[in-house]
Formats: C-alpha cells, sequence, structure tokens
C-alpha cells in the first residue's frame, strides 16, 4: 500500500487527536513503543500505518529511497550501450534489463511513499543534489563488455545486498525486494555471459572483459558499505531487522562468489590478496581506496554531474506532458461529474 | 468507475494495484503506481506488473478510496474471533476418524 | 477442510513451463506463491528463435519475393525499435519509460523475427542483416526513420504506425506463407496494445493543456507527409498479393483512415494538410537520418567482424 491517506474505520476521529491529553499520548506512545518492540522479538513485520519509532521512520525513508535513486540513476550506464549493442539479441536483453531497474525503482519509491513521502518530493531531492545513490552509478560504462561486468559484479553485489532483505522488517520494503530479486536473477546471468562470450572469443574480446572486470571490482566490493568499524548506523539497522548481516560480512560471501565464478570466465580479479581464512572460514580480500568512495560519494566522481543532469533534463522535458495528462482527467473528471447532476 | 480528486500541476495521484495471476485465483496486491487517471493507470499497471506473465487480470484502485482498519485499535477490533474454537472443524474431536465427516 | 477457490491451481497452471524460479528462499511453490501477483513464466509464443532455428532446420526457407518483403517489415521493426530504445531513461515519467520500453521490445521482436525469415533466403542471420548491410541495403520507408522529436512527435509517429501495422498483420496472419502468417498472428496483438497507447496520449496531449495541444499538432504536421509511402503499391506487392502471401498497401488505407480518424475526431484534432513526401526507403532511396542511426547502432559490430557476443 502506498497510501498514507487511509482512511479509519472505526470511525477514530482523527481530528480529535489534537484533543488528547499529554497523558493520552504519552500512554499511546508508550503502547507504540511496547508493540513495535514485540514486533521486531518475534522478528514479523511492521506496517506503514504502525507506530514505529521516528528514527526507524527516518532511516526508512533514506535508505528506501536512496535505494530507488541508486535503481533509476543505474539505469543510465547501460542505457548508453542500448542503440549500440552488438547483436539483436544483446539489445533485447540489455533493453529489458534497463527497463527493469526502471521497475525496481517504481517499486521501492512505493514503497517508501507509504512512509509519508511523496514520489515526486524524493525525485526533486535527487535532482536537486540532496539526496544519495549508490555510488558506483558515477563510474563511466566505457565498453560493451561493461555491460557484462556491471551485469555480472554490480547486479551480483545488488543481489548479495537484496536477499536478505527480502526478510526486512519493514512489510513494504520487504514485498518490493521479494519482486525485484526475482526480476534480477536474469540481470547477472546475462552479464556473466557477456562476459563468458567475451571471454571465449577474440584476444581483443578477452581483454575488453578483462579490463571492464578490472574496473568494477573495487567499486562493486564497496557497494556493501563502507567496513563494519566505520559504519555508525549498521548495528541500529541490524537491531531494527533491517539489515540482516554486516557490511563486511556480505562483502565477504561475495569475494568468495566471484572467486569460484571468475575461474569458469576464465578471467582474473584484480586483488592478489584474495584468500580464503581457514581460521575465520570467511573469504578476505585486498585493501580498497575508502578515499576515493567518499570522493565519488561526495558528488566528485567521473559522471555525478551528467547523471543528474540527465535525470533532471528527463524530468524538466517531460513536465508539459504530465501536466497535459493531469489536465486531461481533471477535465474528463469535471465532464463526468456534469454528466451526473444532468442525469 | 471513481477518479480521484484531480491533482494539481503534473503530479499523478497514487493507485493500488491488484492483479489476478490466474484464472480462479483472487486478485492479490501486487504494489502501486502513479498515473494521471483510471485507464491510464491500468495501462501503467499492465506494463509494470504483468512484464512477465504476472497475471490475467487488473483492478487499480485510487490509494485514497481504500478505507483500512485503524492499526491503534487491533486489539479490539480483532479480539472477538480470539477463542471462539468452536467455529473451526479441529474443535470436534469426538468425531474425528469418521469416514466422510 | 475444503478446497478454496483461492488456492485450488488449475490445471493448464500446473502444466506446460514451469516458473521461472527465482533466489528466494521459500517464495517458489509454496501456496502464497501460487496466489501470488509476482509469479513469473516465459509464455509459449512464437519466439524469434523459433523462427532462426526453422530457418536453419530448413522447415521456413522465403522464396525471392517473400525474403524481399520480410525485410521491409524487418526494416521497419528494427529502425523503430532502435528510436524507441532511445526514451528508456528519458521518459516523461517512469511509468512511461517502461511502456514504451515494452513497445519497442515487442518491435524488436517482430524485426528479429522477420529479418531471421528473410536472411533464409540466401544463409543470412538477423545479425548480418541488421548489422553488415549498407544503407542502401535497407529497406525502411522514411517515416520509421524519423527522429524521435519530443514526446508528442514520437506519439504521433506510433500512433501513425501502429495503426499501419495493426492492419498489415491482420491481413498477413491470413498469409498463404505460414511463417509471414505465425509472424503477423503474434506481432498483431502486439501492436493493437501500441494503437491503444498512441491512442490515449494521442487524447491526452491534444485535450490537456494548451500547450500540449499545440504540440500534438505540430507533431501529427511533422510526421504526416510520410504517411502516404506506407500505403503505396509496387511491383513485389503486386506479385505477393496476386500468390496470397502478402496483400497490396493500398488495400490497408480505407480502415487505416476510418479509425485514426475515429480517435483524432475524439480528439478534435485534423488530419493536417500537408504535401506527401516520395519516400524511396523500398528501394534503398533513406532520408538523411537512416545513416547516422546505422552508424550508432552498426559501429561495435563493425568493429570486430566476425566476433561472436
Ligand atoms: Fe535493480
Ligand atoms: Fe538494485
Ligand atoms: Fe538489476
Amino acid at each position: 500500500m502506498a497510501s498514507q491517506t487511509l482512511q479509519s474505520v472505526p470511525g477514530e476521529p482523527t481530528a480529535a487527536q489534537h484533543e488528547l491529553s499529554l497523558e493520552e499520548l504519552a500512554r499511546r506512545e508508550a503502547d507504540g513503543q511496547a508493540y513495535f518492540d514485540k514486533v521486531m522479538a518475534d522478528d514479523s513485520r511492521i506496517e506503514p500505518r504502525d507506530w514505529m519509532p521516528p528514527a526507524y521512520r527516518k532511516t526508512l525513508l533514506r535508505q528506501i529511497s536512496q535505494h530507488a535513486h541508486s535503481e533509476i540513476i543505474g539505469m543510465q550506464p547501460e542505457a548508453n550501450w542500448i542503440s549500440r549493442a552488438p547483436s539483436l539479441k544483446r539489445k533485447a536483453i540489455l533493453m529489458a534489463k534497463v527497463q527493469d531497474e526502471a521497475g525496481h525503482g517504481l517499486y521501492l519509491y512505493s514503497a517508501a511513499e507509504t512512509l509519508g513521502q511523496p514520489r515526486d518530493a524524493m525525485m526533486q531531492d535527487l535532482m536537486d543534489g540532496k539526496a544519495k545513490y549508490s555510488s558506483i552509478f558515477n563510474y563511466p560504462a566505457r565498453t560493451w563488455a561493461d555491460m557484462g561486468a556491471i551485469g555480472w559484479m554490480v547486479d551480483g553485489a545488488a543481489i548479495a545486498n537484496q536477499v536478505p532483505l527480502c526478510r526486512a522488517s519493514f512489510g513494504p520494503y520487504g514485498r518490493a525486494m521479494v519482486r525485484v530479486c526475482k526480476e534480477e536473477s536474469f540481470h547477472q546471468r546475462q552479464g556473466f555471459e557477456i562476459l563468458l562470450e567475451l571471454s571465449h572469443g577474440t584476444p581483443e574480446q578477452k581483454q575488453m572483459a578483462q579490463e571492464a572486470v578490472n574496473r568494477w571490482y573495487a567499486p562493486a566490493l564497496m557497494m556493501f558499505g563502507p567496513p563494519d568499524d566505520d559504519s555508525p548506523n549498521s548495528k541500529q539497522s541490524m537491531a531494527w531487522n533491517i539489515k540482516r548481516f554486516s557490511n563486511d560480512e556480505l562483502r565477504n560471501r561475495f569475494v568468495g562468489m566471484m572467486m569460484e565464478q571468475v575461474r569458469v570466465l576464465e578471467l582474473t580479479l584484480p586483488d592478489k590478496d584474495i584468500r580464503f581464512n581457514e581460521e575465520t572460514k570467511k573469504w578476505e580480500h585486498g585493501p580498497l581506496d575508502w578515499a576515493e568512495f567518499h570522493e565519488v560519494l561526495a558528488g566528485r566522481g567521473p559522471c555525478n554531474a551528467q547523471r543528474l543532469e540527465r535525470r533532471r533534463e528527463a524530468h524538466d522535458d517531460g513536465t508539459w506532458v504530465r501536466e497535459a495528462a493531469a489536465q486531461y482527467a481533471a477535465k474528463q473528471a469535471k465532464k463526468q461529474a456534469e454528466k451526473e447532476v444532468a442525469a | 468507475m471513481t477518479t480521484p480528486e484531480p491533482h494539481a500541476g503534473n503530479v499523478w495521484p497514487i493507485w493500488e494495484v491488484f492483479v489476478r495471476s490466474s484464472r480462479g485465483l483472487s486478485h492479490v496486491h501486487a504494489g502501486s503506481l502513479h498515473a494521471p487517471d483510471a485507464a491510464m493507470a491500468l495501462r501503467n499497471a499492465r506494463d509494470l506488473y504483468t512484464r512477465r506473465n504476472e497475471g490475467v487480470s487488473i483492478w487499480v484502485v485510487p490509494a485514497d478510496a481504500i478505507a483500512s482498519s485503524d492499526p491503534d485499535a487491533k486489539g479490539a477490533f480483532f479480539e472477538s474471533p480470539q477463542g471462539k474454537d468452536y467455529r473451526h472443524a479441529t474443535y470436534y474431536t469426538k468425531s474425528e476418524g469418521v469416514k466422510h465427516l | 477442510m475444503s478446497t478454496s477457490p483461492e488456492t485450488a491451481v488449475p490445471a493448464e497452471e500446473t502444466a506446460g513451463h514451469g516458473d521461472i524460479s527465482v533466489g528466494v528462499k521459500g517464495s517458489a511453490n509454496s501456496g502464497e506463491a501460487t496466489a501470488s501477483a509476482t509469479r513469473i513464466t516465459p509464455g509459449n509464443a512464437l519466439r524469434p528463435e523459433d523462427i532462426a532455428l526453422a530457418v536453419s532446420r530448413g522447415t521456413a526457407k522465403p522464396g525471392e519475393d517473400v525474403a524481399e518483403f520480410a525485410l521491409r517489415l524487418g526494416d521497419d521493426a528494427l529502425v523503430l525499435a532502435q528510436r524507441l530504445g532511445h526514451w528508456i531513461s528519458r521518459a516523461p515519467e517512469l511509468e512511461e519509460d517502461i511502456a514504451l520500453g515494452n513497445i519497442a521490445l515487442d518491435q524488436l521482436g517482430h524485426a528479429r523475427s522477420f529479418l531471421s525469415y528473410a536472411g533464409g533466403f540466401d544463409g543470412r542471420s538477423e545479425d548480418d542483416l541488421a548489422y553488415f548491410r549498407r544503407e542502401p541495403e535497407f529497406r525502411s520507408v522514411e517515416i520509421f526513420e524519423l527522429p524521435n522529436g519530443d514526446f508528442a512527435v514520437t506519439i504521433a509517429r506510433q500512433f501513425v504506425v501502429s495503426y499501419y501495422q495493426f492492419e498489415l498483420y491482420r491481413r498477413l496472419a491470413q498469409s498463404t506463407d505460414a511463417t509471414l502468417a505465425g509472424i503477423a498472428a503474434k506481432a498483431v496483438k502486439e501492436v493493437d496494445y501500441h494503437r491503444d497507447h498512441s491512442a490515449q496520449w494521442v487524447l491526452r496531449l491534444a485535450q490537456g493543456t494548451d500547450e500540449s495541444r499545440e504540440k500534438m499538432i505540430h507533431g501529427f504536421k511533422v510526421i504526416w507527409p510520410y504517411v502516404d509511402e506506407l500505403f503505396r503499391d509496387d511491383e513485389l506487392t503486386g506479385r505477393l498479393s496476386g500468390s496470397g502471401a502478402a496483400v497490396e498497401p493500398s488495400s490497408l488505407r480505407a480502415d487505416f483512415d476510418r479509425l485514426t480518424g475515429e480517435v483524432l475526431a475524439e480528439a478534435e484534432l485534423e488530419v493536417p494538410r500537408v504535401q506527401p513526401a516520395p519516400g524511396g526507403g523500398r528501394k534503398g532511396l533513406h532520408s538523411e537520418h537512416l545513416g547516422y542511426l546505422l552508424a550508432e547502432m552498426q559501429v561495435l559490430a563493425r568493429e570486430y567482424p566476425g566476433a561472436s557476443w
């Protein structure tokens, strides 16, 4: 449900809430908190109209809207190659994939809207540069092999992140993630197959594939967020059953999966320090350049300006169309009402 | 068909989408979307929520036309059916094992 | 306990293609999943790959005329898909990104089927035809090649071509050539939806705001000179209509005029009074726009001739 304006049935007069005594308000808040705590303890779900701590609402709104923005901005590096896809089959696949990402953005904006923030306000924040999105989409897709590397590693990292989010404590977020994860399953495979085809192609094609893997490897690992000891909000998100695993846990697990898959590709990962730690039973990787991560996140990446400008342009060019459709709907509704009066 | 309050400017209202995944099943809430009116809401729903054969029928409902039970009243509102075991077949243990019953 | 209608799964549901499954634990095969609105399947329509397979097995082989005709329709659809694909990530609203994406994918599917079939004549693949022919070897007509312009121009073009394609495919579904008939029978249903999509937008843009009305009128003015070319007969269509494999394009015109006329009347628009352009795409004489489109579409494939992707 995306609506905040749902009416209540048994007629709890909302206006009357203004007149509630302070004690009554405090009692309701205590009841709400108790109920919320029980939902967390039972690992059950919070739904939009339930009482929730303001910080929980704020965290979710930020996380879900950032996720939605990432899907929408994330369309651009791949949309860039739709017109040049080297076979018609690949063109169809890529088009469907980029289109799916628009759908993911929509599912997620809907989930965020249930928290009381209209989509156009979120979109405005994005265009004003006030909202963040996944830093990786600020890197350019330089060659066709990037379509492979993005699908395999970027969608792969997204899936690793998102599968646990299907169990997020906020109902609409979890449900959106179930739908997204189902659709993502083809995204990673198509990327992997692009790379597989290239690595078994001509030497130039193989080199193109290797270079793309080299370029996207570190940004993909950074998609899991800062290291655990530098991730102040993670603990709270885990206590709220939004996050189920820490950034480093997910990242390490992902490195392990890539290590296996890269062998099938007959390519290498640009990291000499990857190893399986027999003691901890965990995969480890080499150091990541977090200074660069923060630079790009702060807006100083190769494509930040371009990505936002493109979004603004589409939005601005579309204004007259959205206005026209809204006007038309209003006129039709008015006509309908007049007809009913006349009858 | 009900049309939500026409919105000012260029912002389209929210619609809730219900999809029947195959004949014989109920429509199930699939998600929501924005559309200027019911006709476009149906089409957007078709494009957004049935790209992979998820449905054979779609309902769209203006989000603000949905009335819902009060979440704060959940205790009182849903208390009555609790404990009325005799509404369920499992309550009747003496007839257990009798055929076709 | 009785089986409620909500949980009963009709037999046809369990037969045939199964669920495309997902990495999500517990969502497959649970009672909830069968009632779920997220259950996804690939469907079972005629795919471009089926045509290519039939061609490679020799069960579908066009004669020279039918191949040339399939090339025409394939090129029209391919050029349109290339144009529409540009809107993905640029549409007026996110929902419309998806709508235009679906239409582009339908058109690309039709293009692939027609080209795969056309290539059966001399052993070329859909990609040989799409990527390694030069501009004069393309057979698209000008209206498909026109730049997207603003949303109104795109809608005007889409409105015209989908009403044209609908009338064409509707008749081709009865073609004496079984492969053409098969491709058209799948395509006509999709194009029927494209008609509806563009008609909805014609109404909204024409009767929305003053600005949108002006733009819609302008859009039709830009597009209309190229309408006539769609309905011109030539020797090839004459021979094919004689054999029952295709119809004369001119025979589609009356239905096209009547049905588009109904929508235009509802939108309170007039057919623009403009002179028809001579066109020439069926003979390889193209608009100035096509060269750029092909340069972009073909660049990567031509950088690596013989490569597989
Ligand atoms: Fe996505
Ligand atoms: Fe994602
Ligand atoms: Fe994806």
